[in-house]
Protein backbone atom coordinates (compact mmCIF):
# COMPACT_ATOMS: atom_id res chain seq x y z
CA UNK A 1 0.00 0.00 0.00
CA UNK A 2 1.34 3.45 -0.78
CA UNK A 3 0.06 6.70 1.17
CA UNK A 4 0.58 10.03 -0.05
CA UNK A 5 -0.26 12.46 2.82
CA UNK A 6 -0.64 16.41 1.83
CA UNK A 7 1.99 16.50 -1.05
CA UNK A 8 3.15 19.89 -2.48
CA UNK A 9 5.44 20.60 -4.78
CA UNK A 10 6.24 23.73 -5.86
CA UNK A 11 8.94 25.13 -8.75
CA UNK A 12 10.25 28.63 -8.05
CA UNK A 13 6.88 30.89 -7.86
CA UNK A 14 4.84 27.54 -9.48
CA UNK A 15 3.08 25.84 -7.26
CA UNK A 16 2.37 22.32 -9.43
CA UNK A 17 0.93 20.24 -6.41
CA UNK A 18 -1.18 21.27 -3.69
CA UNK A 19 -1.77 19.29 -0.72
CA UNK A 20 -2.41 15.79 -2.56
CA UNK A 21 -3.47 13.14 -0.19
CA UNK A 22 -4.34 9.50 -1.65
CA UNK A 23 -4.35 5.77 -0.67
CA UNK A 24 -3.40 2.70 -3.36
CA UNK A 25 -4.34 -0.40 -2.49
CA UNK A 26 -2.15 -3.10 -3.53
CA UNK A 27 -3.86 -5.36 -6.09
CA UNK A 28 -5.91 -2.84 -8.03
CA UNK A 29 -5.32 -0.87 -11.00
CA UNK A 30 -4.94 3.26 -9.46
CA UNK A 31 -5.02 5.71 -12.33
CA UNK A 32 -4.39 9.20 -11.56
CA UNK A 33 -5.69 11.13 -14.57
CA UNK A 34 -6.31 15.02 -15.42
CA UNK A 35 -5.79 17.65 -17.86
CA UNK A 36 -2.44 18.44 -19.28
CA UNK A 37 -0.60 20.50 -16.39
CA UNK A 38 -2.87 18.93 -14.19
CA UNK A 39 0.40 17.98 -12.11
CA UNK A 40 0.03 13.85 -12.81
CA UNK A 41 3.22 13.43 -14.14
CA UNK A 42 4.55 15.84 -10.65
CA UNK A 43 2.80 13.95 -8.26
CA UNK A 44 4.25 10.02 -9.75
CA UNK A 45 7.78 11.26 -9.71
CA UNK A 46 7.29 13.01 -6.53
CA UNK A 47 5.92 9.59 -5.44
CA UNK A 48 8.94 7.45 -6.74
CA UNK A 49 11.53 10.09 -5.68
CA UNK A 50 12.92 11.45 -9.23
CA UNK A 51 10.98 15.21 -7.55
CA UNK A 52 11.59 15.48 -3.73
CA UNK A 53 8.37 17.46 -2.48
CA UNK A 54 8.00 20.90 -0.91
CA UNK A 55 6.04 19.54 1.97
CA UNK A 56 3.94 15.83 2.63
CA UNK A 57 5.14 12.34 3.04
CA UNK A 58 4.94 9.88 0.55
CA UNK A 59 4.95 6.36 2.87
CA UNK A 60 5.10 2.86 1.01
CA UNK A 61 4.24 0.18 3.53
CA UNK A 62 4.50 1.87 6.12
CA UNK A 63 7.94 3.46 5.86
CA UNK A 64 7.98 7.07 5.08
CA UNK A 65 9.96 7.40 1.91
CA UNK A 66 10.31 10.89 1.94
CA UNK A 67 12.57 11.56 4.90
CA UNK A 68 14.76 8.42 3.76
CA UNK A 69 18.38 9.34 2.30
CA UNK A 70 19.78 7.52 -0.85
CA UNK A 71 21.20 4.58 0.79
CA UNK A 72 17.64 3.84 2.61
CA UNK A 73 15.33 4.48 -0.32
CA UNK A 74 17.63 1.39 -2.07
CA UNK A 75 15.55 -1.87 -0.48
CA UNK A 76 12.82 0.28 -1.55
CA UNK A 77 13.47 1.06 -4.87
CA UNK A 78 14.50 -2.48 -5.64
CA UNK A 79 10.73 -3.60 -4.80
CA UNK A 80 9.63 -0.24 -7.48
CA UNK A 81 8.90 -1.29 -11.15
CA UNK A 82 8.23 1.74 -13.49
CA UNK A 83 7.32 1.90 -16.96
CA UNK A 84 8.24 5.32 -18.61
CA UNK A 85 6.42 7.38 -21.59
CA UNK A 86 8.92 6.28 -23.88
CA UNK A 87 9.92 3.30 -22.48
CA UNK A 88 13.45 4.66 -21.23
CA UNK A 89 14.87 1.05 -22.58
CA UNK A 90 19.28 1.73 -22.75
CA UNK A 91 19.83 2.10 -25.98
CA UNK A 92 23.27 0.03 -25.43
CA UNK A 93 21.85 -3.28 -24.30
CA UNK A 94 19.86 -5.66 -26.39
CA UNK A 95 16.47 -6.67 -24.90
CA UNK A 96 17.52 -9.38 -22.40
CA UNK A 97 20.34 -6.97 -21.48
CA UNK A 98 17.93 -4.95 -20.52
CA UNK A 99 15.75 -7.23 -18.49
CA UNK A 100 18.86 -8.52 -17.07
CA UNK A 101 20.51 -5.37 -16.20
CA UNK A 102 18.88 -4.52 -12.56
CA UNK A 103 19.13 -8.24 -12.06
CA UNK A 104 22.97 -8.12 -12.17
CA UNK A 105 22.99 -5.78 -10.03
CA UNK A 106 21.29 -6.61 -7.42
CA UNK A 107 20.58 -10.29 -6.86
CA UNK A 108 23.42 -12.97 -6.56
CA UNK A 109 21.66 -14.98 -9.13
CA UNK A 110 24.04 -16.86 -11.81
CA UNK A 111 23.89 -16.26 -15.12
CA UNK A 112 21.19 -19.00 -16.06
CA UNK A 113 18.97 -18.07 -13.63
CA UNK A 114 19.07 -14.26 -14.73
CA UNK A 115 18.58 -15.67 -18.09
CA UNK A 116 15.22 -17.67 -17.10
CA UNK A 117 14.10 -14.89 -15.27
CA UNK A 118 14.37 -12.59 -18.52
CA UNK A 119 12.80 -15.24 -21.16
CA UNK A 120 9.97 -15.62 -18.38
CA UNK A 121 9.06 -12.27 -18.62
CA UNK A 122 9.31 -12.05 -22.32
CA UNK A 123 6.95 -14.80 -22.60
CA UNK A 124 4.70 -13.03 -19.98
CA UNK A 125 4.53 -9.78 -22.33
CA UNK A 126 4.30 -12.09 -25.48
CA UNK A 127 8.14 -10.84 -26.88
CA UNK A 128 9.86 -14.44 -26.14
CA UNK A 129 12.75 -15.14 -28.79
CA UNK A 130 13.02 -11.35 -29.00
CA UNK A 131 16.10 -11.35 -26.51
CA UNK A 132 18.76 -10.06 -28.60
CA UNK A 133 17.36 -7.21 -30.48
CA UNK A 134 18.21 -3.81 -29.65
CA UNK A 135 15.72 -1.08 -28.47
CA UNK A 136 16.00 0.95 -32.34
CA UNK A 137 14.44 -2.54 -33.43
CA UNK A 138 11.46 -2.80 -31.86
CA UNK A 139 8.08 -0.94 -32.48
CA UNK A 140 6.48 1.56 -30.06
CA UNK A 141 4.35 -1.19 -28.84
CA UNK A 142 7.25 -3.48 -28.19
CA UNK A 143 9.26 -0.99 -26.37
CA UNK A 144 6.31 -0.50 -24.03
CA UNK A 145 5.95 -4.50 -23.59
CA UNK A 146 10.03 -4.70 -23.14
CA UNK A 147 10.01 -1.42 -20.40
CA UNK A 148 7.18 -4.24 -18.75
CA UNK A 149 9.30 -7.16 -18.97
CA UNK A 150 12.32 -4.97 -17.63
CA UNK A 151 9.66 -3.29 -14.71
CA UNK A 152 8.35 -6.83 -13.84
CA UNK A 153 11.91 -8.95 -13.43
CA UNK A 154 12.67 -7.84 -9.98
CA UNK A 155 8.96 -8.93 -8.72
CA UNK A 156 8.38 -5.61 -7.92
CA UNK A 157 5.65 -5.10 -5.42
CA UNK A 158 4.96 -1.32 -6.86
CA UNK A 159 4.82 -0.90 -10.32
CA UNK A 160 4.47 2.87 -11.66
CA UNK A 161 3.67 3.28 -15.18
CA UNK A 162 3.54 6.59 -16.63
CA UNK A 163 1.05 7.59 -19.85
CA UNK A 164 1.33 3.93 -20.93
CA UNK A 165 -0.76 4.27 -24.15
CA UNK A 166 1.04 7.86 -25.67
CA UNK A 167 2.02 6.67 -29.47
CA UNK A 168 0.17 3.90 -29.69
CA UNK A 169 -2.62 2.75 -31.67
CA UNK A 170 -5.98 1.77 -30.34
CA UNK A 171 -5.40 -1.91 -30.51
CA UNK A 172 -1.75 -2.14 -28.94
CA UNK A 173 -3.28 0.60 -26.28
CA UNK A 174 -5.77 -2.16 -25.05
CA UNK A 175 -3.25 -4.95 -24.86
CA UNK A 176 -0.81 -2.67 -23.15
CA UNK A 177 -3.67 -1.93 -20.33
CA UNK A 178 -4.77 -5.54 -20.31
CA UNK A 179 -1.56 -6.47 -19.87
CA UNK A 180 -1.06 -4.23 -16.63
CA UNK A 181 -4.22 -4.80 -14.93
CA UNK A 182 -3.27 -8.62 -15.65
CA UNK A 183 0.14 -8.44 -14.04
CA UNK A 184 -1.46 -6.05 -11.19
CA UNK A 185 -4.32 -8.76 -10.02
CA UNK A 186 -1.58 -11.85 -10.73
CA UNK A 187 0.96 -10.62 -8.81
CA UNK A 188 -1.14 -8.08 -6.10
CA UNK A 189 0.82 -5.23 -7.36
CA UNK A 190 0.03 -1.74 -6.26
CA UNK A 191 0.34 -0.11 -9.67
CA UNK A 192 -0.57 3.51 -10.24
CA UNK A 193 -1.12 4.61 -13.97
CA UNK A 194 -0.64 8.07 -14.92
CA UNK A 195 -3.08 8.52 -17.84
CA UNK A 196 -5.00 10.64 -19.94
CA UNK A 197 -6.47 7.40 -22.46
CA UNK A 198 -10.42 7.14 -21.45
CA UNK A 199 -9.88 3.79 -22.47
CA UNK A 200 -7.74 3.02 -19.61
CA UNK A 201 -9.55 4.87 -17.48
CA UNK A 202 -12.69 2.85 -18.51
CA UNK A 203 -11.24 -0.38 -18.82
CA UNK A 204 -8.95 -0.72 -16.06
CA UNK A 205 -9.43 2.11 -13.60
CA UNK A 206 -10.49 0.37 -9.89
CA UNK A 207 -9.58 3.60 -8.24
CA UNK A 208 -9.32 6.63 -9.81
CA UNK A 209 -7.95 9.89 -8.63
CA UNK A 210 -8.58 13.64 -10.76
CA UNK A 211 -5.80 16.42 -10.48
CA UNK A 212 -7.30 19.95 -11.58
CA UNK A 213 -5.05 22.55 -10.82
CA UNK A 214 -3.05 21.04 -8.85
CA UNK A 215 -5.38 19.49 -6.72
CA UNK A 216 -7.35 16.19 -6.37
CA UNK A 217 -10.94 17.11 -7.55
CA UNK A 218 -12.56 14.06 -7.53
CA UNK A 219 -11.86 10.15 -6.85
CA UNK A 220 -14.27 6.99 -7.20
CA UNK A 221 -13.72 3.81 -9.52
CA UNK A 222 -14.35 3.92 -13.23
CA UNK A 223 -18.30 2.58 -12.26
CA UNK A 224 -18.65 5.66 -10.32
CA UNK A 225 -17.45 8.33 -13.06
CA UNK A 226 -19.99 8.09 -15.31
CA UNK A 227 -22.28 8.86 -12.48
CA UNK A 228 -20.46 11.80 -11.40
CA UNK A 229 -21.86 15.60 -11.37
CA UNK A 230 -18.79 16.68 -10.92
CA UNK A 231 -18.03 19.73 -13.64
CA UNK A 232 -14.34 19.59 -14.17
CA UNK A 233 -14.25 15.46 -14.25
CA UNK A 234 -17.24 15.17 -17.00
CA UNK A 235 -15.79 18.31 -18.93
CA UNK A 236 -12.28 15.77 -18.82
CA UNK A 237 -13.39 12.79 -19.36
CA UNK A 238 -16.51 13.31 -22.01
CA UNK A 239 -14.74 16.26 -23.44
CA UNK A 240 -16.15 14.50 -27.16
CA UNK A 241 -19.16 14.62 -29.02
CA UNK A 242 -18.97 10.64 -29.17
CA UNK A 243 -18.05 10.34 -25.09
CA UNK A 244 -21.51 12.63 -24.11
CA UNK A 245 -23.11 10.57 -26.44
CA UNK A 246 -21.60 7.64 -24.94
CA UNK A 247 -22.36 8.81 -21.58
CA UNK A 248 -26.23 10.09 -22.56
CA UNK A 249 -27.04 5.72 -23.64
CA UNK A 250 -25.83 4.34 -20.04
CA UNK B 1 29.83 30.25 -12.28
CA UNK B 2 29.97 29.53 -8.24
CA UNK B 3 26.88 27.54 -8.22
CA UNK B 4 28.06 25.25 -11.61
CA UNK B 5 31.06 24.91 -9.74
CA UNK B 6 29.33 23.43 -6.63
CA UNK B 7 27.09 21.35 -8.56
CA UNK B 8 30.21 19.75 -10.54
CA UNK B 9 31.92 19.11 -7.13
CA UNK B 10 28.85 17.30 -5.72
CA UNK B 11 28.55 15.27 -8.97
CA UNK B 12 32.13 14.27 -8.28
CA UNK B 13 31.39 13.13 -4.96
CA UNK B 14 28.15 10.99 -6.04
CA UNK B 15 30.49 9.41 -8.82
CA UNK B 16 32.66 8.03 -6.43
CA UNK B 17 29.84 6.36 -4.13
CA UNK B 18 29.82 3.21 -3.32
CA UNK B 19 29.20 0.71 -6.57
CA UNK B 20 26.48 -1.39 -5.79
CA UNK B 21 28.24 -4.44 -7.54
CA UNK B 22 31.35 -4.23 -8.56
CA UNK B 23 31.16 -6.48 -11.33
CA UNK B 24 28.63 -4.36 -13.12
CA UNK B 25 31.10 -1.64 -12.88
CA UNK B 26 34.16 -3.02 -13.82
CA UNK B 27 32.39 -4.29 -17.38
CA UNK B 28 31.68 -1.09 -17.76
CA UNK B 29 34.97 0.73 -17.19
CA UNK B 30 36.51 -1.70 -19.88
CA UNK B 31 33.80 -0.82 -21.98
CA UNK B 32 34.82 3.03 -21.75
CA UNK B 33 38.66 1.55 -22.00
CA UNK B 34 38.07 -0.10 -24.85
CA UNK B 35 35.96 3.04 -26.67
CA UNK B 36 38.24 6.02 -24.96
CA UNK B 37 41.40 4.11 -26.17
CA UNK B 38 40.99 1.92 -29.11
CA UNK B 39 38.58 4.22 -30.50
CA UNK B 40 40.71 7.63 -30.45
CA UNK B 41 43.92 5.48 -31.42
CA UNK B 42 44.05 6.34 -35.10
CA UNK B 43 43.01 10.00 -34.60
CA UNK B 44 45.95 10.25 -32.07
CA UNK B 45 48.39 8.35 -34.20
CA UNK B 46 47.17 10.71 -37.37
CA UNK B 47 47.85 14.02 -35.77
CA UNK B 48 51.31 12.98 -33.98
CA UNK B 49 52.84 12.21 -37.40
CA UNK B 50 52.39 15.35 -38.64
CA UNK B 51 53.02 16.89 -35.38
CA UNK B 52 56.26 15.63 -34.96
CA UNK B 53 57.16 16.04 -39.06
CA UNK B 54 55.91 19.37 -38.91
CA UNK B 55 57.85 20.67 -35.61
CA UNK B 56 60.98 18.90 -37.02
CA UNK B 57 61.06 20.63 -40.39
CA UNK B 58 60.00 24.45 -38.61
CA UNK B 59 62.89 23.88 -36.10
CA UNK B 60 65.31 22.70 -38.84
CA UNK B 61 64.53 25.73 -40.69
CA UNK B 62 64.96 28.52 -37.74
CA UNK B 63 68.13 26.64 -36.43
CA UNK B 64 70.29 26.99 -39.97
CA UNK B 65 73.52 28.24 -39.11
CA UNK B 66 77.38 27.25 -38.95
CA UNK B 67 76.99 28.05 -34.88
CA UNK B 68 74.26 25.65 -33.94
CA UNK B 69 75.27 21.83 -34.23
CA UNK B 70 72.44 19.74 -36.41
CA UNK B 71 72.05 17.48 -33.25
CA UNK B 72 70.04 20.02 -31.66
CA UNK B 73 66.46 19.98 -33.78
CA UNK B 74 66.43 16.36 -32.45
CA UNK B 75 66.56 17.58 -29.01
CA UNK B 76 63.96 20.60 -29.20
CA UNK B 77 61.88 18.66 -30.71
CA UNK B 78 61.80 15.97 -28.68
CA UNK B 79 61.17 18.37 -25.73
CA UNK B 80 58.66 20.72 -27.65
CA UNK B 81 56.78 16.95 -28.06
CA UNK B 82 57.15 15.24 -24.54
CA UNK B 83 56.25 18.57 -23.02
CA UNK B 84 53.93 20.48 -25.03
CA UNK B 85 52.64 18.46 -28.60
CA UNK B 86 51.80 15.22 -27.33
CA UNK B 87 49.82 16.21 -24.35
CA UNK B 88 48.14 19.24 -25.21
CA UNK B 89 47.49 18.79 -28.63
CA UNK B 90 46.34 15.61 -28.26
CA UNK B 91 43.82 16.37 -25.15
CA UNK B 92 42.27 19.11 -26.90
CA UNK B 93 41.32 16.99 -29.74
CA UNK B 94 40.58 14.12 -27.33
CA UNK B 95 38.19 16.68 -25.93
CA UNK B 96 36.20 16.67 -29.28
CA UNK B 97 36.17 13.24 -30.03
CA UNK B 98 35.83 11.48 -26.20
CA UNK B 99 34.23 14.86 -25.10
CA UNK B 100 31.43 15.54 -27.03
CA UNK B 101 30.62 11.88 -26.94
CA UNK B 102 30.24 11.25 -24.24
CA UNK B 103 28.45 14.56 -22.91
CA UNK B 104 25.95 13.40 -26.02
CA UNK B 105 25.70 10.18 -24.73
CA UNK B 106 24.75 10.73 -21.31
CA UNK B 107 22.65 14.13 -21.98
CA UNK B 108 20.63 11.74 -24.15
CA UNK B 109 20.33 9.26 -21.94
CA UNK B 110 18.91 12.04 -19.36
CA UNK B 111 16.25 13.56 -21.99
CA UNK B 112 15.05 10.14 -22.52
CA UNK B 113 14.93 9.47 -18.98
CA UNK B 114 16.98 6.37 -18.84
CA UNK B 115 18.88 8.11 -16.11
CA UNK B 116 15.25 8.31 -14.29
CA UNK B 117 15.42 4.79 -14.85
CA UNK B 118 18.25 4.20 -13.34
CA UNK B 119 17.26 5.90 -10.31
CA UNK B 120 13.82 4.25 -9.79
CA UNK B 121 15.70 1.19 -9.56
CA UNK B 122 18.23 2.24 -7.26
CA UNK B 123 21.19 2.60 -9.25
CA UNK B 124 23.65 5.13 -8.11
CA UNK B 125 23.48 7.38 -11.84
CA UNK B 126 26.19 9.12 -11.49
CA UNK B 127 28.49 6.09 -9.98
CA UNK B 128 27.68 4.21 -12.99
CA UNK B 129 27.43 6.59 -16.01
CA UNK B 130 30.53 9.23 -15.17
CA UNK B 131 32.80 6.84 -12.54
CA UNK B 132 34.05 4.31 -15.42
CA UNK B 133 34.33 7.17 -17.87
CA UNK B 134 36.56 9.20 -15.27
CA UNK B 135 38.86 5.95 -14.50
CA UNK B 136 38.54 5.60 -18.43
CA UNK B 137 39.89 8.38 -18.69
CA UNK B 138 42.95 9.13 -16.44
CA UNK B 139 44.47 5.60 -17.35
CA UNK B 140 44.21 5.62 -20.86
CA UNK B 141 44.30 9.19 -22.09
CA UNK B 142 48.01 8.99 -20.63
CA UNK B 143 48.42 5.53 -22.68
CA UNK B 144 47.62 7.75 -25.93
CA UNK B 145 49.84 10.25 -24.87
CA UNK B 146 52.97 7.83 -24.66
CA UNK B 147 51.51 6.84 -28.36
CA UNK B 148 51.35 10.04 -29.34
CA UNK B 149 54.98 10.82 -28.46
CA UNK B 150 56.55 7.66 -29.98
CA UNK B 151 54.72 8.73 -33.02
CA UNK B 152 55.58 12.63 -32.65
CA UNK B 153 59.31 11.45 -32.72
CA UNK B 154 58.93 8.77 -35.77
CA UNK B 155 57.49 11.46 -37.35
CA UNK B 156 60.12 13.83 -37.46
CA UNK B 157 62.72 11.26 -37.92
CA UNK B 158 60.38 10.41 -41.17
CA UNK B 159 60.57 14.45 -42.09
CA UNK B 160 64.74 14.51 -41.26
CA UNK B 161 64.70 11.57 -43.83
CA UNK B 162 62.53 12.94 -46.61
CA UNK B 163 63.42 16.95 -46.66
CA UNK B 164 67.82 16.13 -46.02
CA UNK B 165 67.29 19.53 -43.86
CA UNK B 166 68.70 17.14 -41.17
CA UNK B 167 70.33 13.97 -41.50
CA UNK B 168 68.52 10.98 -39.42
CA UNK B 169 72.05 10.40 -37.80
CA UNK B 170 72.40 13.94 -36.24
CA UNK B 171 68.00 13.75 -35.38
CA UNK B 172 69.02 10.79 -33.51
CA UNK B 173 71.78 11.57 -31.75
CA UNK B 174 69.47 14.67 -30.69
CA UNK B 175 66.69 13.03 -29.65
CA UNK B 176 69.19 10.94 -27.37
CA UNK B 177 71.25 13.51 -26.44
CA UNK B 178 70.59 15.33 -22.40
CA UNK B 179 66.99 13.88 -22.15
CA UNK B 180 66.03 15.23 -18.94
CA UNK B 181 63.67 12.97 -16.79
CA UNK B 182 61.53 15.53 -15.61
CA UNK B 183 59.58 16.07 -18.92
CA UNK B 184 58.31 12.58 -18.81
CA UNK B 185 57.02 13.64 -15.25
CA UNK B 186 55.62 16.89 -16.30
CA UNK B 187 54.13 15.38 -19.51
CA UNK B 188 52.73 12.03 -17.57
CA UNK B 189 51.04 14.69 -14.98
CA UNK B 190 49.18 17.04 -17.58
CA UNK B 191 48.06 13.60 -19.45
CA UNK B 192 46.63 12.80 -16.25
CA UNK B 193 45.22 15.76 -15.67
CA UNK B 194 43.63 16.52 -19.12
CA UNK B 195 41.89 12.74 -18.90
CA UNK B 196 40.07 13.77 -15.57
CA UNK B 197 39.43 17.62 -17.07
CA UNK B 198 37.88 16.18 -20.53
CA UNK B 199 35.82 13.61 -18.63
CA UNK B 200 33.93 15.23 -15.84
CA UNK B 201 33.43 18.09 -17.28
CA UNK B 202 31.27 16.44 -20.66
CA UNK B 203 30.19 14.47 -18.13
CA UNK B 204 28.76 17.06 -16.21
CA UNK B 205 27.75 18.80 -18.70
CA UNK B 206 25.48 15.60 -19.76
CA UNK B 207 24.32 15.17 -16.62
CA UNK B 208 22.35 18.61 -16.35
CA UNK B 209 20.62 18.19 -19.67
CA UNK B 210 17.67 19.63 -19.38
CA UNK B 211 15.07 19.95 -22.51
CA UNK B 212 15.48 17.64 -25.89
CA UNK B 213 17.74 17.03 -28.85
CA UNK B 214 18.68 21.07 -29.32
CA UNK B 215 20.21 20.62 -25.71
CA UNK B 216 22.29 17.61 -25.61
CA UNK B 217 24.02 19.09 -29.12
CA UNK B 218 24.78 22.07 -26.95
CA UNK B 219 25.58 20.48 -23.86
CA UNK B 220 27.89 18.52 -25.55
CA UNK B 221 29.52 21.87 -27.03
CA UNK B 222 29.78 23.56 -24.03
CA UNK B 223 31.42 20.32 -22.63
CA UNK B 224 34.37 20.62 -25.39
CA UNK B 225 34.99 24.33 -24.94
CA UNK B 226 35.25 24.37 -21.14
CA UNK B 227 37.63 20.82 -21.48
CA UNK B 228 39.73 22.78 -24.00
CA UNK B 229 39.57 25.86 -21.55
CA UNK B 230 40.54 24.48 -19.00
CA UNK B 231 43.30 21.86 -20.58
CA UNK B 232 44.81 25.09 -21.33
CA UNK B 233 44.38 26.26 -18.07
CA UNK B 234 45.97 23.08 -16.67
CA UNK B 235 48.62 23.12 -19.19
CA UNK B 236 49.73 26.62 -17.56
CA UNK B 237 49.43 25.67 -13.93
CA UNK B 238 51.50 22.38 -14.49
CA UNK B 239 54.14 23.71 -16.58
CA UNK B 240 54.79 27.10 -13.62
CA UNK B 241 54.51 24.21 -11.04
CA UNK B 242 56.72 21.46 -12.46
CA UNK B 243 59.41 23.62 -14.50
Amino acid sequence: MIEIQDVYKTFGENEVLKGITAIFHPGKNNLIIGGSGSGKTTLLKCIVGLHEPTKGDVIFDGENFTNMNFEQRVPIRTQIGMLFQNSALFDSMTVEQNIMFPLNLFTNQTKAEKLDRANFCLERVNLAGKNKLYPSELSGGMKKRVGIARAISMQPKYLFVDEPNSGLDPVTSILIDELIAELTAEYSITTVVVTHDMNSVMGIGDHIIFLHQGKKWWEGSNKEIAKTDNKELNNFVFASPFMRAAKASL
Amino acid sequence: MFHSLGKYILLLRLSFRKPEKFSVYWAEIMREMVSVGIGSLGIVAIISLFIGAVATIQTAFQLISDFIPKTVVGGITRDSTILEFSPTISALVLAGRVGSAMASQIGTMRVTEQIDALEIMGVNAPGYLISPKIISGVTMIPLLVIVSVGLGLTGGYIACWASNDVSTTDYMRGLTDGFNPVIATVCAVKAISFGFVITSICSYQGFYVNGGSLEVGQSATRGVVWSCIMILFCDLIISRLLL
